[in-house]
Order: C-alpha cells, then sequence, then structure tokens
C-alpha cells in the first residue's frame, strides 16, 4: 500500500513493530549472547546483557568434546545430497508437466501433494524394518533418500509453478526455428528457469537441514546431523546453556542466513503456489 | 503444440518422480495396513497371529487415547488461533510504512528457521526452567513465584514454543496476501468515510479469507505431524502426549507394532482430511 502517511505516524509505526520485531526475534538474539558467556554468566541472576566477559571458549568445547564437525558433515551430505538428487528427479517432472501438459497432470500434481501430506508417524515402523533389512539404519545414504522422498512433492510443485510462469510461445517460436528437445533444454528454457530452480534448492536445503522427525528416529551415531547432536543436550549432563547455547548457535546460523534470502519463495514452496 | 516425440519423452521425464513417489507411498503404507491386522511384538519374535481389527478396537479403548485426542486438538487449535490472529495483526503492522521494514520483518521471520530441537531445547532450558530460565527470572523480579512450566502449564508452554515457531510463516503468508491488494479500494473506501475497523472487516478481512484458509489447513497438516519439540522438551510426559508422539511411543518404545500401525492409519485418515480440503483450493487455483 503505497500511501504517503505523516511522520508521526510512521514514526509510531516503527516504535510498535520495532518492539514487536524484537521480541520475537529475542530467544535467537538471547541465545546468541549466551553462546558468548561463561557457564556462571550465562545462568547469573540478575541475567547480564551485554556487559560480561565475551569468551569462545564455549565453541571450543563444543566442537572438541561432541565431534561437531562430524554432525555439521552429516547434515551438509543430508541436505546437500537430498537436494541434488531431488533435484534431478523433480526438474525432469515439472519441466514435463509444465510445458507438455496432458489431461492428467492436475491430477498427478495433487496426487504428489497428497503424499506429502501422509503422517511420517503413521510408516515409521516400515521404513524402520526397510531400513534394518537393507542395512541403511544409521547411514547417510538411507536418510538422504528419504529426505529427499518426503521433500520431492514439494520441489516438483514449486518448480513447476516457476516453470508455467515461462512463457510458452518462446518454446513455440524455438521449435518452428527447428529447435529439437535437446536445444529447446539447453539453450531456451535453462536460462529463463535458473530462478525458479534457484529458489526451490534454496527452500530444499532449509526443509532437509531442520528434519527432524527421521533423523532422529533413524539414526544413531554416525549418521546423526545437528538436530540429533542438538538432541543430545536434552540429557541432564548436557544442561549447560552456554555451551547448548554455541552448539545451537551454529545449527541453526547457516540456515537462518539462507532463510533470510528465502523470504519470497518459501511462501510460493510452502503453500504448493496458492500464494505468490 | 506438442508432437508425439516429446509427449512420449515429456512421460518419460515424470516417470521417476512417479515411480519414486508411488512407491515411497505404497510399500510402506501397505505395510501399515498389514502390520495393523497383526499381534506384532518384534521383542517376541515378531508377527504373533492374525487379529482382524482388535487393534483398531483396543488403540481407541486405550486408557491414553482420549486424552492424546483432547491434547492434539488443543495444542493445534491453540496455535492456530495465535498464529492466525496475531499474524493478521502482524501482517497488518509490517504492512505500514516504517523506517527499518526490512530488519524488523527479518526479526519476525526468523523463528521459523531454527531447527525444532534447537527451538525446543532454548526455550526448555533458557526460558522455561523455573531455577535458571530467563521467564522466572521476570517472575522473581516482580515478586511471584517462578511457574514451572513445563510441568505446571506444559500444554500451554507447548503451545507457546510451537506458535513462536509457526507465527512467522502465518505472518509471511498472509503479508504476502495482503500486499495483493488494491490500494484504490481501500482509499475509495476511506474516502466514503469507512473507519479503519470497518475497512480491515469489510475489504481486509474478505480479501484475506483464502490466505487463512491455506493458512489454517498446512499449518493443520504440519501441527498434527510435530514430533521434536516434544521429544526434547517434555517426552510426552505431564499430558503433552499427541495422537503423533502415541504413535511414536507404541510403535518404537513399547513395540507393539500391530497396535502403533492401526493408530497410525487413524493418523492417516485423519491427515487426509485436512488434505482433502486443502487439496481442492490448491487445484482451484490450478485451474485458473
Amino acid at each position: 500500500m503505497a500511501r504517503t502517511v505523516t511522520a508521526q505516524r510512521k514514526a509510531i509505526n516503527t516504535g510498535v513493530a520495532w518492539v514487536i520485531g524484537l521480541l520475537i526475534f529475542f530467544p535467537i538474539l538471547w541465545t546468541l549472547l549466551t553462546s558468548f558467556k561463561t557457564e556462571a554468566q550465562a545462568i547469573a541472576d540478575p541475567p547480564v546483557w551485554f556487559f560480561f566477559d565475551w569468551t569462545l571458549e564455549n565453541y571450543r568445547v563444543v566442537q572438541e568434546r561432541s565431534n561437531y564437525t562430524r554432525f555439521l558433515w552429516n547434515s551438509i551430505y543430508i541436505a546437500g545430497g537430498s537436494t541434488i538428487l531431488g533435484m534431478l528427479v523433480a526438474i525432469p517432472a515439472a519441466w514435463s508437466m509444465a510445458f507438455v501438459p496432458s489431461n492428467q497432470t492436475r491430477n498427478i500434481l495433487l496426487w504428489m501433494l497428497s503424499t506429502k501430506m501422509l503422517p511420517a508417524v503413521g510408516v515409521l515402523y516400515p521404513i524402520y524394518l526397510i531400513f534394518i533389512q537393507l542395512g541403511l539404519l544409521d547411514s547417510r545414504f538411507g536418510l538422504t533418500i528419504v529426505i529427499m522422498l518426503i521433500n520431492l512433492p514439494i520441489m516438483v510443485w514449486m518448480l513447476y509453478t516457476y516453470f508455467k510462469e515461462i512463457p510458452t510461445e518462446i518454446l513455440e517460436a524455438a521449435r518452428m526455428d527447428g529447435a529439437g528437445l535437446r536445444e529447446e533444454i539447453l539453450f531456451v528454457l535453462t536460462p529463463m528457469a535458473i530462478p525458479g530452480i534457484a529458489s526451490t534448492i534454496l527452500l530444499n536445503v532449509i526443509l532437509a537441514w531442520n528434519e527432524a522427525f527421521w533423523t532422529l528416529n533413524l539414526t544413531a551415531a554416525r549418521a546423526a546431523p545437528l538436530t540429533a547432536f542438538i538432541a543430545s543436550y536434552s540429557s541432564p549432563e548436557g544442561l549447560f546453556y552456554a555451551k547448548l547455547s554455541a552448539a545451537s548457535t551454529m545449527a541453526i546460523a547457516p540456515i537462518l542466513i539462507l532463510g533470510w534470502f528465502s523470504q519470497k519463495q518459501l511462501v510460493r514452496g510452502l503453500t504448493f503456489g496458492a500464494v505468490k | 503444440m506438442s508432437t508425439k516425440a516429446s509427449r512420449s519423452a515429456a512421460r518419460l521425464m515424470l516417470a521417476p518422480a512417479v515411480i519414486l513417489l508411488l512407491a515411497w507411498m505404497l510399500v510402506p503404507l501397505t505395510m501399515t495396513l498389514v502390520f495393523s491386522f497383526q499381534r506384532n511384538l518384534p521383542l517376541r519374535g515378531g508377527f504373533l497371529e492374525w487379529v482382524g481389527f482388535e487393534n483398531y478396537v483396543r488403540f481407541v479403548s486405550s486408557s491414553a487415547f482420549w486424552p492424546a485426542v483432547q491434547t492434539t486438538v488443543v495444542v493445534v487449535g491453540g496455535v492456530l488461533l495465535i498464529t492466525v490472529v496475531l499474524g493478521i495483526l502482524l501482517a497488518l503492522l509490517l504492512d505500514q510504512q516504517m523506517w527499518g521494514q526490512g530488519v524488523v520483518r527479518i526479526m519476525v521471520i526468523a523463528p521459523f528457521f531454527v531447527m525444532p530441537t534447537v527451538t525446543g531445547l532454548v526455550w526448555k532450558n533458557m526460558f522455561m526452567d523455573p531455577n535458571n530460565g530467563l521467564l522466572a527470572y521476570l517472575w522473581r523480579f516482580f515478586g511471584g513465584d517462578p511457574v514451572v512450566w513445563l510441568s505446571d502449564v506444559p500444554v500451554f508452554s507447548l503451545i507457546l514454543i510451537v506458535s513462536w515457531q509457526w507465527l512467522p510463516f502465518a505472518t509471511l503468508i498472509l503479508l504476502t496476501a495482503m500486499q495483493s491488494l488494491d490500494s484504490d479500494q481501500l482509499e475509495a473506501a476511506e474516502m466514503d468515510g469507512a473507519g479503519t475497523l470497518s475497512r480491515f472487516w469489510h475489504i481486509i478481512l474478505p480479501h484475506l479469507s483464502r490466505a487463512i484458509t491455506i493458512v489454517i489447513l498446512i499449518q493443520t497438516i504440519f501441527l498434527l505431524a510435530i514430533f521434536a519439540k516434544i521429544f526434547v522438551t517434555t517426552q510426552g510426559s505431564f499430558g503433552t502426549r499427541t495422537l503423533t508422539y502415541l504413535i511414536y511411543q507404541r510403535v518404537l518404545e513399547s513395540q507393539n507394532v500391530g497396535l502403533g500401525s492401526a493408530g497410525g492409519i487413524y493418523a492417516v485418515i485423519l491427515a487426509n482430511i485436512f488434505a482433502l480440503f486443502l487439496m481442492r483450493i490448491v487445484g482451484k487455483n490450478l485451474d485458473r
């Protein structure tokens, strides 16, 4: 709404919005601050805000004690791997439905969406069993496949809505000029599809990174990503706020930054194109 | 204008996605369905006998079932109420002119990107802990007795934690929807003497109704499946055991596969009811 408002009104808006924004953001800010405190300062009464001896000790301890890098590497492997595999399957599927629609396209799209609605807990035991049979329990590869599959419908949908926006006249013109399927994909579609593909990758990495049902239930020691690493802090001996904060900060920072870039795409991806 | 060749190529390109999703859906779901008619205890050798619908009856008649349903309804309903109402207000606020709008937006949206286990543990320990939590400090500061959040008001606490995570989602979608509102319409209404409240009620809210429906449906499907936040906070104790968590416990903790599978089928049916409504809306959108 591009309406001009008085400076006073704008000042009030600004004040209210900043107070509320800071309130909502506060738990994250507090976690960040606490991660730089000593354990004693972390539970000090009254709480210390900014004036304490800033230290990086917690980050060092967390990394040394819990082999943080292995969890981090597992998270990167699973989020990255599931995204790459998923895109390899989703791009052709979305391309075909967007540009060569058949009378079944609508039903296929909706059916794919319905698989996303399947409650994970309803298939927990079968997947668990299959994983044991195939020796995939606590393996990064198995988890990567599962996470790819749960996000595949979102990937296909999101790509489909982006591809749909590419004007088909251009395709038709290219075909008239004798472009084959390969040229069509390489020189016409790919350049126009790159923004949509990038957005889809971004959202998928975020979703895969934060997935916490399958990662908690299908991993133990070897394949556990950061979600499970943090969950291990729920035991009483893990009750060190400064270290919990440092571990949490390291786990959420990369995705928080990616997330800020993907606000718009998030809306489209998670509403299956119904809100843009 | 598609040729026969490109049509068959297209089908070939679609095939992997369809086959994978079909397998992902059919294989485990069929297994769950089969298990649900068995007495199946892995600790005593797995399959014991076929029991017909006994598991379905036992699941709903167990003493844990109705409390779990009640918790699920209260948590999902509570979170929906909070996130939708506050989401509308926040979207209205963020749509106004202000300084530093981008930064405020980022702060409001941030909780959505925090991984669920971090959300659960940060709230449990650093805010809701009765001794060292920040809320306990706040209560003492104002002369009150600290609340033992996760055992005194566990369901409310869970609603609070989950709402914090999902409020950004509702806000972001409602804000996106609000920005597509034609400002001429609002100005015309203003000139006709419509007050703020009347403009909100007669123009903004109807405009948002579709987005609100979508937020409610999508959130319901995700909220029914909440797991990690309960897993790291209460482990389902103190009456925070939702249907999802109950099924999880039946299957993996007490290793009663038959009973858990029957519960799983109930969960699938429940989720599908909401999914049907959502798909109808999304489907309509496809036709436009």
